[in-house]
């Protein structure tokens, strides 16, 4: 599938997507971007899932939704979750509302590939 | 309410479509706006992130995405004060009746984080006895309060 939204790259058995937009916050880019995560799972059957938010300056409370949505299929398919490459600013946000919890954050990929 | 704004302070008034994506009318001269004024990237980021918030939930969930009403959105600016007074011609809503999000039962809802997110990053934040208006306040350097 073509991806608009994110860039897929392979380090062993785990997959890497990027983000190619900085700011996530506009509901079509969101919607677009849940689909392609999705699709990760539902037709390229990968289980090993890394997302680096290297570069990504702004993300709002909906696309958080959507993060939690695509962690809730991962794991329904046995599938794993890590994040990492998180600014700051958007690591309080996961803080504040307490989804530091939920997802597996990592400072680096490198610290992240280690721990699937 | 004395005007704690100078008399040279930014100011924008403007009414807001019902459609998503408008935010950006108001977003984008403010963060220009907060850029001039000195704000810093970590005030900036909170005061987009509460906004942004702000006018989603007026647009969505206020007046439901209905072509026929809009948003009405007054914004200063000044080097030691931000306010923004957003407006929907919805029914309004109850924020004391919003979940906490952060409750264990509740962590994995995909929604019902604006609201938090707005009290943890603005300095103040003040609903009318409606609930179809809100009042946004940050001041220089407060840090947001993490739940």
């Amino acid at each position: 599938m073509a991806t608009q939204r994110i860039e897929v790259s392979k380090t062993g058995d785990v997959s890497v997507v990027r983000f190619r937009d900085r700011k996530i916050l506009d509901e079509a880019v969101i919607q677009e971007l849940g689909a392609e995560l999705s699709a990760l799972v539902e037709f390229d059957n990968r289980k090993a899932i890394l997302l680096d938010f290297e570069g990504v300056e702004f993300l709002s409370s909906a696309a958080l939704g959507k993060l939690i949505t695509f962690d809730r299929k991962l794991k329904t398919a046995q599938g794993r979750l890590k994040m990492c490459g998180i600014s700051p600013g958007i690591l309080e946000v996961f803080q504040v509302t307490k989804l530091n919890k939920v997802f597996d954050i990592r400072p680096t990929a490198a610290e992240a590939i280690a721990a699937f | 309410m004395a005007d704690e704004f100078p008399a040279d302070s930014w100011r924008q008034s403007i009414d807001l479509p019902s459609e998503r994506g408008s935010s950006r009318l108001v977003t984008d001269p403010l963060l220009e706006q907060l850029g001039l004024h000195g704000w810093s990237p970590d005030d900036v980021f909170a005061i987009h992130l509460a906004a942004e918030e702000a006018l989603v939930n007026a647009v969505v969930h206020g007046n439901r995405l209905d072509p026929a009403k809009t948003v009405h959105v007054e914004c200063r600016v000044s080097p030691e004060l931000v306010r923004l007074e957003i407006t929907d011609q919805g029914e309004g809503f109850d924020p004391e009746s919003v979940p906490d999000c952060t409750l264990e039962e509740r962590l994995e809802a995909p929604g019902g984080r604006g609201v938090m997110l707005m009290r943890s990053f603005m300095t103040r934040i003040e609903y009318n006895a409606k609930g179809n208006s809100v009042l946004l306040e940050k001041r220089r350097g407060d840090k947001p309060t993490a739940g």
